[in-house]
């Protein structure tokens, strides 16, 4: 395959990737935005919904897309509630200190992995995806004969690989309107922007923190599942997306939503395309270090205003 | 008897009973001690930043690796004897921490824990990377050959357990001296109130950089040790687990305390010996022990046990 060809086929996989790790990195960066707390087992809720959506799919069976859709639901909203146990048995007694509660969710990170381990086993296990027709994608070039169209071996993509890309923006737009247009949205960004005026004026502040919680935890599920077709469930998969999201959150600025998506954008694309031509490896490293370097010279974030 | 005093007697006796205890246990509990005492001293550099300096460090791992891997690669790949190797890797744990220092101190709380844990995973990363070298997650091994120190074979279970006993006595011995001094008490002072300090005049900075100094070269000192004792090399001594553990064996001892870290040391590596003969996921303990210390003991046992018989403990 030529280089443009196969620069397309990188920066398809990089959007899929991107819209992923920016519904992942959305939840993470939502607790941290309203309750100022890093949660580090968020990548265990991730986890936690690929592998109730290989249970739901799995105990449904039959038409593939049914166990999707049902997983799309139930997934989401048992990790929420499950999320919301927490914070309320753990989180809400540390009185959410930052530095407690990242220890306290290294314990919840380890508790969910290992429980993963105990009951869904070591192995890594598909869920079937509901659609899946092979798409080709036409390449132009100018040869001999003037401008052409044709069809490169290998490039392609799957009907399903799209879905995941516009179901993601679809989500991202109504994450949006919830948070900027709802009652709930305008509750979290009063908690958000000053905790004490917020309890002042009757904000129940403390279930507004447990929602949240729950609600990030609720979005790295849905990623999850949105991703479990392409990527097998598996009960170690919960590092990558928390390592990813992480350097997101921190480049596009601790809180800021927007600067959230900037991030994710540009991580998960170029995640994907460095990825392909060079060791995925080395282009972790580079991330982890280009992000150890924002927090310690430009702790605002590259897009941000509020320093940690 | 004077708080001093009576500290040094309590060192001195806990080191004449672990000597003693090298003699009277079966050999698989004393390979077991000699893995404790290891960890303990790794725990306590751990310790001189987290519990006396308040600084909560998510990446130690790349200090004790750096350690392991200056040892483990000089000797495997430049055939250097024990003891320089040893040094080589002290000495490479030591450069590693001052220069996070320099570039993690800048960084507050939160920051602070996210850029070691982002450092860390980077080391851990570039052990795998040059894999050609490291020979990655498989690691390799450092025959018995090599492993003699002054025609002492450290292989011979006695030889190291004792060698780990001298290693574990002497970080405990010059932390708690050091702790009784005048750069100890500012320490604290750093953990309690930083902008007091400041406003007192003491360079805080400076304090906290000679602070993650020494708690880098004790967390290398104890890798290399690891590797030339237990003979293995491996990219999981760098990974974030075993930033973990320092974390929870201080914190499940008593941070601040300086027996604390063999304690908790101690009571993880049987708890999750037991555990991991029931289930192989023997970390669902760590998990749990965490949660629990965080929730209903954050003095932990040795701080629990000052609060409440011995205030002079130190």
């Amino acid at each position: 395959m030529d280089f443009g060809p196969y620069l397309l086929l990188a920066s398809l996989e990089g959007a899929v990737g991107a819209s992923v790790l920016a519904l992942t990195a959305l939840g993470l960066s939502l607790v941290f935005g309203v309750m100022r707390v890093v949660n580090v087992a968020h990548g265990e809720f991730f986890m936690l919904g690929a592998v109730i959506a290989w249970f739901v799919a799995s105990q449904i069976g039959g038409q593939p897309a049914l166990g999707f859709v049902a997983a799309l639901i139930i997934a989401p909203l048992v990790v929420g509630g499950l999320a919301i146990v927490a914070d309320r048995l753990v989180l809400k007694r540390v009185a959410y200190n930052p530095e407690a509660t990242i220890v306290a969710t290294i314990g919840m990170l380890y508790i969910i992995q290992q429980a993963a381990l105990m009951t869904y086993g070591p192995d890594a296990r598909p869920v079937e995806p509901p659609f899946n027709s092979r798409i080709a994608i036409p390449w132009f070039e100018f040869g001999e004969e003037g401008f052409e169209i044709y069809y490169p071996w290998g490039l392609s993509t799957t009907s399903y690989k799209l879905f995941v890309i516009a179901a993601a923006v679809v989500m991202l737009l109504g994450i949006w309107a919830l948070l900027s247009r709802s009652k709930l949205g305008l509750l979290m960004r009063a908690t958000q922007l000053d905790r004490e005026t917020a309890r002042a004026f009757g904000i129940p502040v403390e279930r507004v923190y447990s929602l949240v919680f729950g609600f990030g935890a609720g979005l790295a599920a849905l990623a999850a599942v949105l991703i479990v077709p392409i990527q097998q469930a598996h009960y170690l998969m919960g590092g990558d997306p928390l390592l990813l999201s992480f350097i997101v959150v921190i480049l596009g600025g601790l809180g800021s939503l927007r600067g959230t998506l900037v991030a994710a954008l540009l991580i998960g694309m170029s995640d994907g395309i460095i990825s392909v031509f060079f060791s995925p490896t080395l282009a972790k490293i580079i991330a982890t270090m280009l992000v150890a370097l924002v927090l310690v010279f430009r702790p605002q974030g590259l897009f941000g205003k509020k320093a940690l | 008897m004077s708080g001093a005093k009576k500290s040094l007697l309590l060192h001195l006796g806990l080191i004449a009973i672990l000597f003693a205890l090298g003699f009277l246990l079966p050999v698989y509990h004393q390979g077991n001690l000699a893995r404790i005492l290891v960890l303990a001293t790794y725990a306590i550099g751990y310790n001189v930043l987290f519990g006396y300096t308040g600084l909560l460090s998510l990446g130690h791992a790349m200090f004790f690796s750096a350690g392991m891997y200056g040892l483990g690669l000089a000797m495997h790949h430049g055939g250097v004897p024990a003891v320089p190797a040893f040094v080589i890797g002290v000495i490479a744990s030591a450069l590693l921490s001052a220069a996070v220092a320099v570039l993690a101190l800048r960084t507050l709380g939160v920051a602070f824990m996210i850029v070691t844990l982002m450092f860390a995973q980077a080391g851990f990363l570039t052990i795998l990377y040059f894999g050609a070298w490291t020979r990655g997650d498989e690691g390799f091994v450092l025959p018995q050959a090599v492993r003699e120190v002054a025609g002492l074979d450290l292989t011979d279970p006695m030889t190291r357990y004792m060698t780990a006993l001298l290693l574990f006595s002497a970080a405990l011995l010059v932390t708690a001296r050091m702790m009784q001094m005048r750069f100890g008490n500012v320490l604290v002072a750093v953990r309690e109130n930083e902008e007091r300090t400041t406003m007192l005049g003491y360079d805080v900075f400076k304090h906290k950089f000679v602070a993650v100094v020494i708690s880098g070269t004790l967390s290398g000192a104890a890798g290399a040790a690891y590797g030339l004792l237990f003979g293995y090399v491996g990219a999981t001594f760098a990974s974030v687990q075993y930033s973990i553990f320092p974390l929870l064996w201080v914190l499940l001892g008593g941070a601040g305390t300086t027996i604390g870290p063999l304690v908790g040391a101690f009571f993880t590596f049987y708890l999750i010996d037991y555990a991991s003969s029931l289930t192989s996921a023997y970390m669902l303990i760590v998990g749990l022990v965490l949660v629990l210390l965080i929730l209903f003991a954050r003095a932990g046992i040795m701080g629990e046990v000052r609060k409440r018989w011995a205030g002079w403990l130190p």
